[in-house]
């Protein structure tokens, strides 16, 4: 019952930017269900904040998006439809499809960090591809930028994963090496922790712009700060990878 | 509700089953020989009937050209998919099939596909099920295993649809068994289901939350059962009568059954006993025999049960937990009875495992559980819901063979991904896009799902084209996909390819029967049972006619028994289904003196020294029945 409740928050102009009445009773509609009839509406292209009924901070509350994921799910899965009219059949299907694609991105920090930085224009993954591309169709190394501090560390870790790569082939093992990465591995895991402490602190910053509407020139140092922080630790996850593939 | 009914169906690897709700209980409904398992073998007999269950078993002996079984294993799979398992199986491929065509099996000189087989399974299940209500049956939840990919998945639902079913939903098999679970227990918690079957592995990890049962995440192996089992059994006893008694059997395909058969009586022994033994008569008089001791068959099995573990780890990756986070564990399928299989399982989640359930039919109860959600709920029903995931990555296949990932594994489903797609050259008017599923790098080590071509893009500059594709994988697991150009905001035509999938009208033309058709028949049947029912009442008047009990009978009695006897005599010679029930109901009710007389008569006959057996009772007349009398045969 309460996710109509709640629905009734959601208006459609948080949906798309135009509002509608309900196909079913003619009604001005709230976003999932008519607030007059309680008919399920069609599904409308939306961000995965909206649907939820948040506002874009990235500072979520967790359990309450949980709570709230299953509370839709009661409400608009296509079990609930499997008895009505093809067309609300396949609303059903598109809405409980952003449903969970919305609360996959969400509930996880990053993905939801870097959706948000979708939302603001900025495209890690197809940077990432585009630079993949241009390195392949040019013949030339990607460039990856190694973050500063984490230099000197990744310069001796490559030469231990070279070595390790070789004995591995050769068949030979060498205990200190492996001891030597299994503690490297360690360190970088170790990076994670501080790495979530710092993006945290952007959010909040982040949060804070949102709250008085800030103009996107006052958001930008925020935005590109959080992409240097997720490029790095995307490094980081890379290199945990690649010691995992050797120690294996 | 009663036109809405909905039943749950587990086709499996070794056997079927069907259920549904009575009530608030899910119950297995039994076929005509009151067996609650079909065994998922079918024949084709030397009329060219189609026959399944137990009577197509006696085929796999006698001619096992004519008989199939473990046809699941086949499903939405290529010829080069299985080549090496048909040397263990079997199974005759038509000689003419062509590279990426649909797999044809043999029976006798006929060919069928793997959708078709398991649809004659199917239909026999929906007949035991018109029989039990006495009513037709269109609509049903049919169970997969979590692990099969998208192609599987589309078989089995064509193959439900050229059963003449409505399949309303695709269920994970290890999720069906939760819900079973769940009714139950309703509680909140971690539940790891490990589903070892007669062909495919499964386990899921679930949360529970207040009637929710959400899938975190699966793993399993579409081909590791008790078949490989069976099949190392096999070999090594083929093996020990080439060595020993100098003869090869193994191009005899009907002593390779007689030793199947024998060494799966050996290994449900070896569940309960320290040992067993293998004996056959084999062709020319030779006689093989060998005993088992359960530390040989659990050293032998070791390595395929070792195969589960991997799954298993991986699952509880994905899911982010450790075995000591899971709050029960549930086994489900006839191969997790072995107890070294439980031991592992034990060992695996560091607690004793739950099997309060039949192994062999709480897939399919939990089949019925989904049924009555989809057909409107009960009080038992209602707050329940299944949030199930996809089992493997879906990916496309980009520039160099390598694949991008679009729906990542375990996502909660359904899910979807717009990708966008452009032109290389100028002026051109279709690209192609290879959609995979699996979790390799590379697409030619992945599962090829479809090729798709986006036709009718208007013709533009290179680059310039915009093309939305949306892949949307359903509540089924099964993919669907649209796509749109949008600088001209034109839909852009897609014709599907699906590898080693039926079309729609392949479909359409193997029906079995048609739905009006399915109408018809069942009327026919009704008649046909009506009928006999018939006779048999009067087939009984007819011996009371004879007996003292007749005699005691006042005149008037005799005449309205006459009377009803000829109406009912008169009608069963039409097709008036109601009218021949109303007349058997009428003669039941007017000869009900005459039963109870005859029961007189009878037990005071016994009271002179007579038994039963020696008084002539008759066969009475009897309440209609639903179905046949349970006959329990011990499998």
């Amino acid at each position: 019952m309460s996710v109509s409740e709640k629905d009734n928050a959601v208006q459609i102009e948080q949906l798309n930017g135009t509002k509608a009445s309900c196909w079913s009773c003619g009604d001005m509609r709230a976003a999932h269900f008519c607030d007059s009839c309680g008919s399920l509406q069609p599904a409308v292209p939306t961000d995965y904040f909206s649907f939820f009924g948040l506002g874009r901070k990235l500072n979520v509350d967790v359990s309450r998006l949980e709570r709230d994921f299953y509370q839709f799910s009661r409400k608009l899965h296509p079990d609930v439809f499997a008895r009505a009219t093809g067309k609300e059949q396949d609303w059903s299907l598109q809405k409980t499809s952003q449903l969970n694609d919305a609360y996959r991105t969400l509930k996880d920090p990053i993905a939801r960090t870097e959706y948000l930085l979708k939302l603001e224009g900025v495209h890690m993954e197809e940077q990432s591809k585009q630079a993949t591309e241009h390195a392949r169709q040019t013949g030339e190394v990607k460039k990856q930028v190694v973050p500063p501090d984490l230099l000197e560390e990744v310069f001796e870790l490559n030469m231990q994963l070279e070595e390790a790569r070789m004995n591995k082939k050769m068949g030979e093992a060498d205990e200190s090496l492996t001891r030597d990465l299994q503690q490297t591995k360690k360190n970088l895991e170790g990076k994670y922790g501080a790495l979530d402490r710092e993006l945290k602190g952007y959010w909040d910053q982040w949060d804070a712009l949102i709250g008085r509407d800030a103009s996107d020139e006052d958001r930008k140092p925020v935005r590109d700060k959080m992409v240097d922080l997720l490029n790095r630790r995307k490094y980081v996850q890379h290199l945990v990878r690649d010691v995992n593939d050797v120690l294996e | 509700m009663a036109d809405e009914r909905v039943v749950g169906i587990d086709l499996g690897t070794t056997n079927s089953l069907v259920a549904f709700m009575q009530g608030e209980k899910p119950v297995v409904i039994p076929g005509e020989d009151g067996s609650n398992l079909l065994p998922s073998v079918v024949a084709l007999d030397p009329n060219g009937q189609v026959i399944v269950g137990n009577p197509a078993r006696k085929y796999l002996i006698e001619t096992a050209d004519r008989a199939v079984y473990s046809v699941k294993r086949l499903m939405g799979r290529g010829y080069e998919d299985v080549k090496d398992e048909l040397k263990l199986f079997p199974f005759r491929v038509a000689e003419d099939l062509q590279a990426g065509e649909v797999m044809r099996i043999m029976l006798g000189d006929k060919d069928f596909t793997p959708p078709e087989i398991s649809a004659y399974i199917l239909r026999q299940l929906r007949r035991n099920a018109e029989r039990y209500f006495g009513a037709p049956v269109k609509k049903a939840v049919i169970t997969v295993p979590a692990y099969f990919n998208d192609a599987q998945r589309q078989a089995t639902k064509d193959a439900g649809r050229i059963a003449g079913l409505d399949v309303l939903r695709l269920v994970n098999e290890p999720t069906a068994a939760s819900l079973a679970y769940g009714l139950d227990q309703k509680k909140n918690g971690i539940v790891a289901v490990y589903d070892l079957g007669g062909g495919t592995f499964d386990v899921s990890i679930l949360k529970l939350h207040d009637g929710i049962f959400e899938v975190i995440a699966t793993n399993g192996d579409t081909h590791l059962g008790g078949d490989d089992i069976d099949n190392l059994l096999i070999a090594i006893a083929l093996d020990d009568i080439q060595g020993d008694l100098k003869i090869d059997v193994r191009r005899n395909a009907e002593v390779v059954q007689m030793i199947r058969k024998a060494v799966i009586d050996a290994k449900i022994a070896l569940s309960n006993s320290d040992s067993a033994q293998l004996e056959l008569e084999l062709p020319g008089g030779k006689h093989y025999q060998r005993t088992i001791p359960r530390a040989l068959f659990e050293q032998m099995i070791e390595p395929i049960l070792q195969r589960t573990v991997g799954p298993v780890k991986q699952a509880l990756k994905d899911a982010g937990l450790e075995p000591a986070q899971i709050d029960e564990v549930v086994l489900v399928g006839g191969s997790t009875r072995i107890p070294q299989v439980r031991q592992l399982v034990q060992e695996l989640f560091q607690r004793e495992p739950h099997c309060e359930l039949n192994p062999d039919e709480v897939v399919a109860l939990g089949a019925a559980v989904q049924a009555q959600i989809l057909a409107g709920g009960s009080d038992a029903t209602k707050d329940m819901l299944l949030l199930d995931v996809t089992p493997l990555s879906l990916g496309i296949e980009a520039l160099g063979g390598v694949v991008a990932k679009i729906i990542h594994r375990n996502s909660t489903i359904p899910a979807s991904a717009t990708e966008h797609f452009t032109t290389g050259v100028e002026g051109q008017t279709a690209v192609a896009i290879h959609v995979v599923q699996g979790e390799r790098e590379l697409a030619k080590d992945c599962r090829s799902l479809a090729r798709f071509d986006l036709r009718g893009i208007p013709p533009m500059p290179a680059g310039l084209p915009r093309i939305e594709v949306k892949f949307l994988i359903d509540a089924n697991g099964i993919l669907h996909v649209s796509a749109r150009e949008q600088r001209s905001g034109k839909e852009a035509e897609i014709s599907v390819q699906p590898s080693y999938g039926l079309t729609d009208e392949q479909v359409e033309n193997m029906l079995l029967e048609s739905f009006d058709y399915a109408e018809q028949d069942f009327a026919q049947r009704q008649v046909i049972e009506a009928r006999n029912e018939a006779n048999t009442i009067l087939a009984a008047l007819e011996k009371g006619r004879g007996g003292a009990a007749w005699n005691a009978l006042s005149g008037e009695e005799r005449r309205d028994i006459a009377k009803q006897e000829s109406e009912l005599r008169k009608v069963m010679l039409t097709d008036d289904y109601q009218g021949i029930r109303k007349a058997i109901d009428a003669l039941n009710q007017g000869t009900m003196r005459l039963a109870e007389l005859m029961m007189d008569t009878a037990v005071s006959s016994a009271l002179k020294g007579k038994t039963f057996d020696e008084a002539d009772m008759g066969e009475g007349p009897s309440a209609p029945h639903p179905f046949a009398q349970a006959e329990i045969k011990s499998e």
